[in-house]
């Protein structure tokens, strides 16, 4: 499958300055591209016009050549830096983790989500805790693309090698296509298929 | 040979913190989130406290600067220029000799011009100008209030603020998200120069290649307390070098080392084992690691750990 961004433009509004400008790029299943770049470039933006979160100001995101589907569970998923910022503070872990689809005991051991996680609120996990938990329950056999923005920029090395070596088996396993948006170099060499300097694009 | 012997400017001795929380059915609970932390920063020295975040690492700057909770309680001591940092006498050094960069512009007051808040009660408009000329704030945002800011511009804003006066301690928490890599990069070099000059900062992160960039030393902290504090070199060197066995695996897990990660997660402040905090996910851990781990010098630094050489 590919997913593609053709000529996306964006502006928060008219007379705003252009976060982007006229940016092609496709991701085939199976590939992890890097967008690496300072902040200030719109990485973010990007990712969130990718998985349909923002309509970009023209151009459009396709896969397979068709638009993203409105209604129904997205094949297109995305994994945001602030963990506790996705989650309903009001949920059990439990719920959280099950809301997209019933995550399975391999995802869930592979994440090494602990059974007594479950029964906790969100506040009483750490940031990483909760970020493998906002991993796996997106992780359904629906997904084909994941949208990754500097999701393991908050946590300590050791939690983020740890998510890394999920995700690497998983996106080769399932061969899903995945956007990695980090600023951090070494991270996307170890991780990345192929990489795109944002700086480059515009500005 | 005489060596200069550095004063420390800040020294924190066995600090404990801990919250009392509700439960349901309104049951107190007592929740320990610091544990017999030590600490100490000599003149003109930045220390990197490096930590995942949410891991209760604020609370340390929170507790040096007596914005702990109403619900918190604190044992053990911390002292300012070797004498007790009593409520007094914070509130003498507080915003002069003592700066705090803040995680978040929540510690803005939302009511009162940028500008303002930057000269604030010691310092002066030229002051400002020249600081905002540095950290590329235009002249118009000295009349903005606090939730006009983008992150970046709050950023900048925090800083200057914090060093207006020169302070002889700056506690930074977090100092560099949201800024641009040639600004963060920056921010180090002033903070350095800053360091040169005398000043000692206390930096909390959880960006282990920042403090790579600028500290003399680094302390790791996990689960609540400090495990080990080294000289920045024996970071650089790989983890050949460290004492600690959590500090061997947190480098070995960095991207441009070996990206091995070690099993397990921290522990939960309200679920902790005996002893050794680090004792579950340890190579090395045997019975006498169940008890009581007291920090100790080794080699130039200090660690935690009764098997570390
Ligand atoms: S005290 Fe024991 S368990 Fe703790 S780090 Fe050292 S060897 Fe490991």
């Amino acid at each position: 499958m590919q997913l593609k961004a053709e000529n996306v433009s964006f502006q928060y509004g008219e007379n705003m300055p252009w976060i982007l400008k006229d940016i092609n790029f496709a991701v085939e299943s199976g590939e992890r591209v890097g967008i690496i770049g300072p902040s200030g470039y719109g990485k973010s933006t990007l990712s969130k016009i990718m998985a349909g979160y923002y309509k970009p100001t023209s151009g459009k995101i396709t896969l397979d050549g068709e638009s993203l589907p409105q209604k129904g569970f997205c094949p297109v998923q995305m994994i945001f830096q602030h963990p506790e910022l996705s989650v309903n503070p009001r949920w059990k872990m439990e719920k959280i983790l099950n809301e997209c689809w019933k995550v399975d005991e391999d995802t869930k051991h592979a994440f090494g989500i602990e059974k007594d996680w479950m029964g906790r609120w969100p506040n009483e996990l750490s940031g990483g805790e909760l970020q493998r938990f906002c991993i796996a329950r997106v992780l359904s056999p629906e997904t084909k693309f994941l949208i990754c923005d500097e999701i393991t920029t908050m946590l300590d090395v050791i939690t983020q090698a740890q998510i890394w070596k999920v995700l690497l088996e998983v996106s080769d396993k399932s061969n899903l296509g995945m956007l990695v948006v980090t600023h951090n170099m070494a991270l996307a060499e170890k991780v990345c298929t192929r990489m795109i300097d944002i700086t480059k694009w515009n500005k | 040979m005489e060596e200069k012997v550095l004063r420390n400017v800040l020294e924190i001795n066995d600090l404990v913190v801990s919250f009392e929380m509700y439960q349901k059915g309104f049951r107190k609970k007592k929740l320990e989130v610091l544990h017999s932390l030590s600490l100490d920063v000599k003149e003109g020295e930045i220390v990197a406290v490096v930590g995942s975040s949410g891991s209760g690492k604020s609370v340390l700057a929170h507790a040096v600067l007596g914005l702990l909770p109403k619900n918190a309680t604190m044992t053990g001591n911390i002292k300012y220029q070797g004498e007790l940092l009593t409520p007094k006498e914070r509130k003498k050094y507080l915003g002069r000799e003592i700066a705090f960069i803040p995680q978040s512009v929540d510690y803005l007051d939302p009511l009162m011009k940028v500008g303002k808040q930057v000269v604030g009660v010691y310092s002066s408009k030229e002051r400002q100008r020249q600081l905002f000329e540095k950290y590329q704030l235009k002249k118009e945002v000295e009349d903005m209030y606090p939730f006009q800011l983008s992150g970046g511009m709050a950023r900048r804003i925090l800083i200057s603020a914090a060093v207006t006066e020169e302070p002889k301690l700056i506690i930074a928490d977090e100092p560099t998200p949201g800024l641009n890599v040639e600004l963060a990069m920056d921010t180090l070099r002033h903070f350095r120069k800053l360091a040169d000059n005398g000043t000692s900062i206390l930096m909390i992160t959880h960006d282990i290649d920042l403090a790579f960039q600028v500290a003399d030393r680094i302390a790791v902290f996990y689960a609540g307390t400090i495990v080990e504090i080294s000289p920045t070199g024996d970071f650089l060197a790989g983890g050949k070098n460290l004492r600690h066995p959590y500090s061997k695996a947190f480098i070995t897990a960095l991207p441009q080392n070996e990206f091995q990660p070690l099993k397990g997660t921290q522990p939960y402040a309200g679920d902790l084992p005996e002893g050794c905090l680090f004792a579950p996910r340890c190579p090395k851990a045997e019975i006498a690691c169940n008890g009581k781990i007291a920090m100790r010098d080794l080699r130039e630094g200090k660690v935690r750990c009764i098997h570390a050489t």
